[in-house]
């Protein structure tokens, strides 16, 4: 055991990158794998996890009442990170990234990593698709909206039923909405590669160190924070991904 | 170093496969968790603990992990009644449900959720960091004996976890004997708090918690070494443990069976490796170290 107080850092920039998710920068850059995560403490409301889209940022969508706090930060706020925790992706091959909405945060440092090759990036409108220009710089960025007004019209899975050859990919690193991800693996499953796909699961969490049980996953206990949150498809196969997951209290809800 | 002779152990009328039971709280919230560590090695478990009504917990930070040891307030979260269908395909495992509550009443009315199908019960008269709920009346023995007294009443073995944070740990342990338990468990975490230098308050949430891991293992240590002298009943020593050797130091102290619980922060098969050494083919039968260091 060692010492894991939060390291307190100071915000030095705030970007709007949609009307809803905004990118916080701070003055302490922490050594990542993609796909990584911390426990952001905001001081007074309540500490989340949240993954880390470079280095020295974290990218937030307001949904509850911490995200709501961090999006109102301005440069000179401080706040804790505790991190980075998690294995993160681990890209052999070519490398297909596919994410939805605020999911493309981890997925970012992969691409800039340059070892993506293709990138599908989802969101409901044009206005909210995030980090489209710094994608389009590194991989070979396929746009889905879900109302048309930009890309292609619909759903990211749309976009692989019509251009996209799963099969020709080593690693597909996904991130978004559990039911978007849940359609990917549906995929790869009819295809027969269910274990390339690697993907990186969201469940309520409250140590993020392995301890507290409570993003402990069906039916095996995987541990969402230690042993993921990046899971391989064939870690997830018949387990309760897509089908529930668990609230604070530890009730099942649905995803 | 000594080992034990390996299999089954019955303590406080509960058959474990092995002296090396799961801590209530850690790795607790799902039956799938408490499965995963039955299969790697636990000799039982103890469930997160389960109130009279869901509770999603205190407002994080929630736990910090220490030089030593971990610093937590979950603040209870559980989900209550329904926590009965995560344990159903766990019926035939020695898994033990953990109870806290208000009142005698609260922890009897949550036994009486789980009398048919639990193997025994283990009341949470101790966590350090519940307004209302665990140590706040865990500290007063006539609520100790009132609270085992209900849920022993349901005739399922009773183990009543104690605090360390009393003067006489001693005086509880009698009253829980007084009301019917059949074993002790000691102890659970012992109050503690950090401040961030930066942010000029405390981290935690609820500002203060329980200190658990290696650097209480001697507070848990003596407030066993206590027990065995103020009391008859069985000991479960819970408090820092993580080796092999520190469990044969447990029991040396008095314990007959010991509780791991922040140990899994660095090894998820904490239990294998410990049982890897604390067994052997010329291992002595437990009781013949169980309360050594008393003569």
């Amino acid at each position: 055991m060692h010492d894991g107080m939060p390291v307190v850092v100071t915000v030095t920039g705030v970007i709007d990158e949609t009307p809803t998710i905004r990118t916080i920068r701070f003055d302490h850059p922490f050594t990542i794998r993609p796909g990584q995560f911390c426990m952001v403490w905001v001081p007074g409301v309540d500490e989340v996890p949240m993954g880390f889209s470079s280095p020295d940022t974290i990218t937030v969508q307001r949904v509850g009442e911490a995200t709501a706090a961090l999006t109102s930060f301005a440069v000179g706020d401080k706040l804790g990170i505790r991190g980075p925790f998690g294995n993160g992706f681990s890209p052999e091959g070519r490398v297909l990234a596919i994410a939805g909405g605020v999911g493309v945060a981890p997925l970012l440092p992969l691409a800039e990593a340059g070892v993506v090759e293709t990138f599908i990036l989802g969101a409901r409108t044009a206005a909210e698709l995030t980090f489209a220009t710094p994608l389009a710089a590194c991989a070979d960025l396929r746009i889905a909206t879900d109302d048309g007004t930009a890309g292609y019209h619909g759903f990211v899975t749309g976009i692989i039923d019509e251009e996209i050859d799963l099969s020709s990919y080593d690693t597909i690193c996904v991130c978004g909405p559990e039911m978007m991800m849940k359609g990917i693996l549906d995929r790869l499953i009819a295809a027969g590669i269910a274990g390339r796909g690697q993907f990186s699961l969201h469940r309520y969490m409250k140590c993020g160190v392995g301890v507290c049980g409570s993003c402990s996953i069906d039916p095996a206990g995987l541990r969402v924070c230690k042993d993921g949150p990046v899971f391989t498809g064939d870690q997830i196969l018949d387990s309760e991904f897509g089908v529930y997951s668990r609230d604070a209290s530890g009730r099942r809800k649905r995803p | 170093m000594i080992t034990l002779q390996k299999g089954p152990v019955d303590i406080g009328g509960i058959t474990l496969h092995n002296h090396l039971i799961l801590a209530a709280g850690v790795l607790g919230t799902t039956g799938a968790s408490l499965g995963r560590m039955l299969g790697s090695g636990a000799g039982g478990v103890v469930t997160k603990s389960i109130g009279p009504e869901p509770k999603e917990g205190h407002p994080g930070p929630c736990l910090i992990p220490l030089n030593g040891g971990l610093l937590n307030a979950m603040g209870l979260p559980n989900p209550s009644r329904e926590y009965i269908d995560e344990i159903t395909h766990l019926r035939d495992d020695p898994v033990i449900i953990s109870i806290f509550g208000g009142t005698p009443q609260e922890f009897g009315e949550v036994a009486s959720w789980f009398a048919d199908t639990a193997v025994g019960f283990e009341l949470n008269l101790s966590c350090p960091h519940a307004e209302g709920y665990g140590a706040a009346i865990g500290a007063d023995p006539a609520i100790v004996r009132a609270c085992t007294e209900e849920v022993a009443a349901y005739g399922l073995p009773t183990w009543v976890k104690l605090t360390p944070n009393v003067t006489d740990i001693g005086a509880i342990g009698r009253a829980a004997e007084e009301g019917g338990a059949s074993a002790i468990v000691a102890v659970n975490t012992v109050r503690g708090m950090r401040i961030s230098i930066d942010l000029r308050r405390p981290v935690l949430g609820n500002r203060f918690g329980g200190i658990s891991g290696p650097m209480i293992f001697p507070i848990a240590l003596r407030c066993v070494y206590d027990l065995y002298n103020a009391c008859s009943l069985p000991i479960i020593g819970c408090g820092g443990i993580g080796s092999a050797e520190d469990v044969i130091e447990m029991m040396m102290a008095g314990a007959s069976a010991v509780q791991i619980g922040s140990a899994v922060y660095d090894d998820i098969t904490i239990f294998e490796q410990i049982a890897d050494s604390l067994y052997g083919d010329d291992g002595l039968p437990a009781d013949e170290i169980v309360g050594c260091a008393h003569a």
